[in-house]
């Protein structure tokens, strides 16, 4: 039996009946909104009707339901796909959705998260009202009683801990004002503990990937991928992460008789569309990778003149992968050779090949290593910088690029200017803010300029010892904005944090499991809830995986008493005295930022990401013309009006300011087109030369820019460093800048204006001049094989902290305990102790975890959805049959799942499967509201708990942080089943 | 007048749900009522596939053959329809449906089914076409507004069809053409008496 599959059988299974009560049998409470528009139901009572309406509508019966509906448009918040939804509006009230023929990326199509976000918005079980725990019971207060309150005491820890101990975490599920505006009050409250699930999904991929060719993001797009010959996934399951990118994959398939190549530790129900499916060891993707880059180096497969014009490193990458033949790949592996071999000629000679990842890559303790690994088999085979080609990165979250992009984050401030001197100067010019103010709200300059605290370790810079946390005070506040606590790994230690802190503020559309933990660890007070709007109750522009920014309208308004994410940090702002000067620019209205005055704050900051050209205004005209852009191409005709000739959602870099009318850059690094159709170059961003050691101690200088190699029609038919003032002299092409221009130049930097970069020069005219001569304006590079600065320059496989083989370790072994992020990471004590203690005899199955297709992240929003719901009702556990028998474990049967931390334990269902092999194990992410066999349904504010509860896997995940981002371990661990 | 028909392309599917979700959210079906479903077969093993499976409006329908209070109907366009006022519940038709369609509330004690649910084709039953009772009783009529059912218009690979029986099998066809392989319109031969040839 399939216990995926249960139906009606399972209503009498206790939690989910119970939590039904009422609404289950016949038609349910406000059975047909449909009607409930037309008549003024369900919501109406909330006010936000005009009565009038409601008795038009009733005398418009005749027609259809729908007659007289508004139509909008805003974008799917389930995952980076970035699936256009429809919605049909009738007093207010959304009654229906309709299919998004026009949307370039869908065309039509949902998953079974995106075709039932209408309930999201007219749940019942969403936050109604702002909450507090008042002696251990939720209690209702007014939203100016909780913002007060939250105000005073952040004020007092601030007074008593310094700024730093309040850590701030935002969210990919908000729009990008949203999430700009979140970083933004972080920088002015003084701290930077901003983070968001960027550091819990595709951290390692930002730094790695950006480390390699300039920038950390997906390099073509979804719609790219049909024109690949040979596409390869490595650490992804699209079809259940992004089941959209399936049409565009399964078609790219058909079309070109493409191959398919799926590397995965589970047979996932992508590799069932897979024409070679490879089963790996979970946490040997480095191996994997050299695997096959040894048999492509041993047959000369491998793209030289690429390799020589556009690529360094590659002699130091070579002796790397001559260590991994084949008997070696196949010991650490279980990969064999022949089969390894057949992957990598197709992958190399079967061109353009792109490789497609996503968290089976990243969230690991090499994560970094891994996408560094796949970015060089990417370059030794010349499939950058083309169409078909690419590193085709999966972000998760609807706005993840996006929020990662402004720059919601602990290492940088908006649009990856880092956090120098310089990086807090030019901001300070565009908030039009005294650089010195900004200064006087952190603790000191060098706390200014130092990464905060990843949020993977947010509990244990509660509970560590003071010393141990490189700040004034340990952390003593959260306020977190839309992230889930489930997804966090290691929830058995953050229990300790949950207790220990003097104040948490949950601001969500749910209570989420930061509540329901909170009440389990013991907290009878000191906790606030927010009600947040879902997205489709605000406005703004959200980023797909693929770079386009696409704006969403607000569907409805927001229900309850809930609030827009921009008005809930305009009033902490404001109440914390920080709204005249965080809002100096942008037009407020009833305490509502406007969306679009920030995203003009932002086109006037983001020149080093090519944010600038993307203006309210033109992203707007593509919402409303999105059925001119081809599906292939992402492009509208040249002669179109008001969209003509650009690629759909700007994809950035969209150079210059809008009135240059770059039309964005669909595939990155494209050397066949010119600048101004979307070309580029790999970006020289480590320095134009680099001095290497020689093995007789003498050294050499060796450029780090491009070989022969440019864009079509550059005026400098070679390699190039970035645009400074200095450089346009050099060329003699600053006398093409205009008086106004030059202005602004000598007001960025007076003292030497001639330092004056593309990206810091605020009148945009470097970057125009630049374009005006086919030139990129952050210059034309090689991309690195050898990385210089990363942790492991060129990446080595290193086992898991927890490893089945304790054999490889002693050869593999974890990088060194180092300090990073203002924290100790023992990673390599806790892996030598877990050999030592025989760990993996005690705990001898693999733990792997990972996305269904109904549920997102932490899952408490789809949970509470009784359309996805009712399709995954139990928390599971995959394990093979042989490991199951052993066990006397039954399909459907209840298990204890034990972990190697903190005598962890989780009680589930067992799916007994062959979809992992022997040896493994593997658990969906998406569930919470259980705790070590205990249900905490009680724990929610009454009404608000999800329909859906069980045991999240991060209970049993362990320590194991990347030492490059501080990611977490959640995709290797070690575990025990037993029947219950 | 067409004759309506849908074709799961069983090499698309990617059991994603959309077609099960699609439905709950147009007609607001409610818990326990399932008028589309995904049935995978070879679970977790090689040769995995998805399915999507929901009233296929069968010519000559076995559920129409069976009921003993005359409740179904054929609308102009082939789609097979019932009448919930007719109805009682007495399940007959969900023992002659090859394909588990029909589907019944619970009421009350002892079993005691309530009036037959099922995919409809987004087309209503026999009240007036876009009529509020129409709509409490069978959900929306969108063949009425020239619209195809949701399901397929939804679908996130365009492994369901939905439409005139000719012309998504000539799609279906095509593509098979085109990709080389195909494992057969599934159901066709039960619901519809006719196999497509590629």
């Amino acid at each position: 039996m399939l216990i995926k599959r249960t139906n009606q059988h399972s209503l009498r299974h206790g939690s989910v009946a119970e939590s039904l009560a009422g609404q289950a049998g016949g038609l349910d409470r406000r059975s047909f909104l449909r009607k409930s528009g037309l008549a003024g139901g369900a919501l109406a009572a909330l006010g936000t009707l005009p009565v009038g309406g409601v008795r038009k509508a009733e005398a418009a019966m005749a027609g259809p339901l729908t007659a007289g509906a508004t139509v909008r448009k805003s974008i799917c918040t389930h995952c980076s796909v970035g699936c256009t939804v429809t919605a049909e509006v009738l007093n207010g009230v959304w009654i229906g959705q309709e299919p998004s023929w026009d949307s370039p990326i869908n065309r039509g199509s949902h998953c079974a998260k995106g075709a039932s976000v209408r309930e999201l918005v007219h749940s019942e079980r969403r936050l109604r009202y702002p909450m507090k725990l008042v002696g251990g019971q939720w209690t209702r207060v007014s939203w100016d009683t909780a913002i007060n309150e939250i105000g005073d005491r952040l004020q007092a820890v601030r007074e008593k801990s310094g700024p730093d101990s309040v850590y701030w975490l935002g969210s990919a599920k908000m729009t990008n004002e949203g999430a700009y505006l979140f970083r933004k009050l972080g920088a002015f409250w003084g701290t930077n503990n901003t983070d968001h699930q960027a550091r819990i999904c595709h951290s390692t991929t930002v730094t790695g990937v950006a480390n390699t060719w300039g920038y950390g993001a997906m390099t073509n797009s979804y719609n790219d991928i049909r024109n690949a010959k040979t596409q390869m996934i490595l650490g992804g399951n699209p079809a259940e992460a992004h089941p959209v990118s399936l049409q565009h994959l399964l078609e790219g398939k058909e079309l070109q008789k493409a191959n398919f190549i799926v590397i995965d530790p589970r047979l996932t129900r992508t590799a069932a569309h897979a024409t070679e499916y490879v089963r790996m060891r979970p946490g040997t993707d480095i191996p994997v990778l050299y695997g096959m880059m040894w048999h492509i180096l041993q047959n000369g497969w491998e793209d030289k003149e690429f390799i020589r014009q556009r690529v360094y490193g590659f002699d130091d990458l070579r002796k790397e992968v001559e260590k991994w033949n084949p008997e070696e790949v196949e010991r650490v592996t279980g990969i064999p050779g022949e089969q390894l071999k057949r992957v990598a000629k197709m992958f190399a000679t079967e061109k353009p090949a792109t490789l497609i990842w996503a968290m089976g890559q990243t969230q690991k303790t090499v994560g970094t290593a891994n996408v560094r690994a796949s970015c060089i088999l990417l370059l030794m085979t010349g499939n950058v910088g083309g169409a078909g080609m690419g590193a085709n990165i999966f972000r998760g979250h609807d706005n993840v690029q996006g929020a990662t992009d402004v720059g919601l984050d602990i290492v940088t401030l908006p649009f990856y200017y880092g956090l120098a001197e310089g990086a807090w100067k030019h901001w300070s010019r565009v908030w039009e803010v005294d650089y010195d103010f900004l200064k006087s709200r952190f603790d000191s300059k060098q706390i200014m300029e130092t990464p905060g605290i990843p949020l993977t370790r947010w509990f244990e810079a509660v509970t560590l010892p003071k010393d141990q946390v490189a700040q004034k005070d340990n952390v003593r506040a959260v306020f977190v904005q839309g992230h889930a606590s489930n997804s966090i790994t290691r929830i058995p230690e953050s229990l300790n944090g949950l207790k220990a802190l003097e104040l948490l503020v949950i601001a969500d559309p749910h209570p989420t499991t930061w509540a329901s933990l909170a009440v389990e660890a013991g907290r009878k007070d000191g906790v606030y809830i927010l009600p947040v709007a879902t997205q489709f109750e605000c406005k703004g522009s959200r980023v797909a995986s693929n770079r386009s920014l696409q704006w969403g309208e607000q569907i409805v308004k927001p229900v309850f008493e809930s609030k827009d994410d921009l008005e809930i940090i305009y009033l902490m702002a404001k109440k914390l005295g920080l709204a005249d000067q965080m809002f100096k620019k942008i037009k407020v209205e009833n305490n509502l930022p406007e969306a679009e005055d920030v995203l003009r704050e932002m086109n006037r900051g983001s020149w080093s990401t090519g944010y600038c050209g993307q203006s309210p205004e033109r992203l707007k005209a593509h919402m409303k013309n999105q059925a001119k852009f081809d599906m292939l191409t992402m492009r509208a005709p040249k002669d179109d009006p008001e969209v003509g000739g650009d690629y759909y959602g700007l994809p950035w870099p969209c150079w210059g300011s809008p009135e240059v009318k770059h039309p964005g850059t669909p595939l990155l690094y494209n050397t066949n087109l010119h600048v101004m159709d979307g070309g580029g170059t790999f970006r020289p961003r480590f320095g134009v030369e680099r001095e290497e050691k020689l093995p007789d101690g003498t050294t050499r200088k060796v450029s780090l820019l491009a070989d022969g190699s440019y864009s079509l029609g550059s005026g400098i038919q070679d390699g190039y460093p970035e645009f400074t003032l200095a450089s346009l002299k050099k060329l003699g092409w600053d006398t093409e800048l205009t008086e106004a221009e030059m202005a602004v130049i000598n007001k960025v930097n007076p003292a030497t204006p001639d330092a004056v970069s593309w990206a810091l020069d605020l009148s945009g005219g470097i970057q125009r001049v630049a374009l005006a001569h086919g030139c990129v304006p952050y210059g034309n590079g090689k991309a690195r094989m050898h990385a210089f600065g990363l942790p492991d320059p060129i990446p080595v496989h290193r086992e898991p902290i927890y490893t089945p083989r304790a054999d490889l370790v002693a050869k593999y072994p974890t990088l060194p305990d180092a300090k990073q992020f203002r924290m100790p990471n023992i990673g390599f004590s806790v892996q030598k102790a877990a050999v030592e203690k025989g760990i993996a005899k005690q705990f001898p199955l693999i733990l792997s975890s990972g996305r269904l297709v109904e549920y997102e992240g932490g899952g408490e929003e789809t949970r509470t959805n009784p359309w996805l719901a009712e399709l995954q009702q139990d928390m599971f556990i995959e394990i093979n049959p042989a490991d199951a028998a052993e066990r006397g474990v039954k399909d459907g049967g209840w298990v204890w799942v034990t972990g190697a931390e903190n005598n962890s334990r989780a009680r589930m269902k067992a799916l007994v499967t062959e979809r992992v092999g022997k040896g493994v194990a593997w658990m969906p992410f998406h569930f919470g509201g259980w705790f070590a066999g205990k249900d905490l349904r009680g724990n929610y504010p009454k009404g608000t708990d999800p329909i859906v509860l069980g045991e999240s896997a991060n209970t049993i995940t362990t320590y194991g942080y990347d030492p490059a981002t501080n990611m977490q371990e959640a995709k290797v661990t070690l575990c025990q089943i037993a029947a219950a | 007048m067409a004759r309506m028909k849908f074709l799961c392309d069983a090499d698309r599917c990617i059991e994603c749900n959309a077609c099960v979700t699609a439905c709950k959210n147009e007609h607001e079906v409610p818990w326990g009522i399932n008028r589309r479903r995904v049935v995978t077969i070879a679970d977790g093993k090689p040769g995995e596939r998805s399915v999507s499976m929901a009233c296929m409006h069968c010519t000559d329908a076995p559920c129409a053959a069976v009921c003993p209070v005359n409740c179904f109907y054929t609308t102009a366009d082939g789609v097979v329809l019932h009448s919930k006022d007719l109805c009682i519940g007495c399940g007959y038709c969900f023992y002659a449906c090859p394909f588990g369609a029909p589907q019944y509330p619970k009421v009350g004690n002892f079993g005691s089914r309530g009036k037959m649910d099922k995919c409809t084709y987004c087309a209503g039953g026999p009240e007036a076409d876009g009529s509020k009772e129409e709509y409490e009783k069978y959900g929306a009529n969108r063949l009425a507004e020239g619209k195809l059912p949701l399901c397929a218009e939804m679908c996130s690979t365009k492994s369901l069809l939905a439409g005139d029986g000719e012309i998504i099998a000539q799609i279906y066809k095509e593509r098979v053409l085109k990709r080389g392989y195909g494992s057969g319109a599934w159901g066709w031969k039960t619901a519809y008496r006719e196999t497509i040839e590629s």
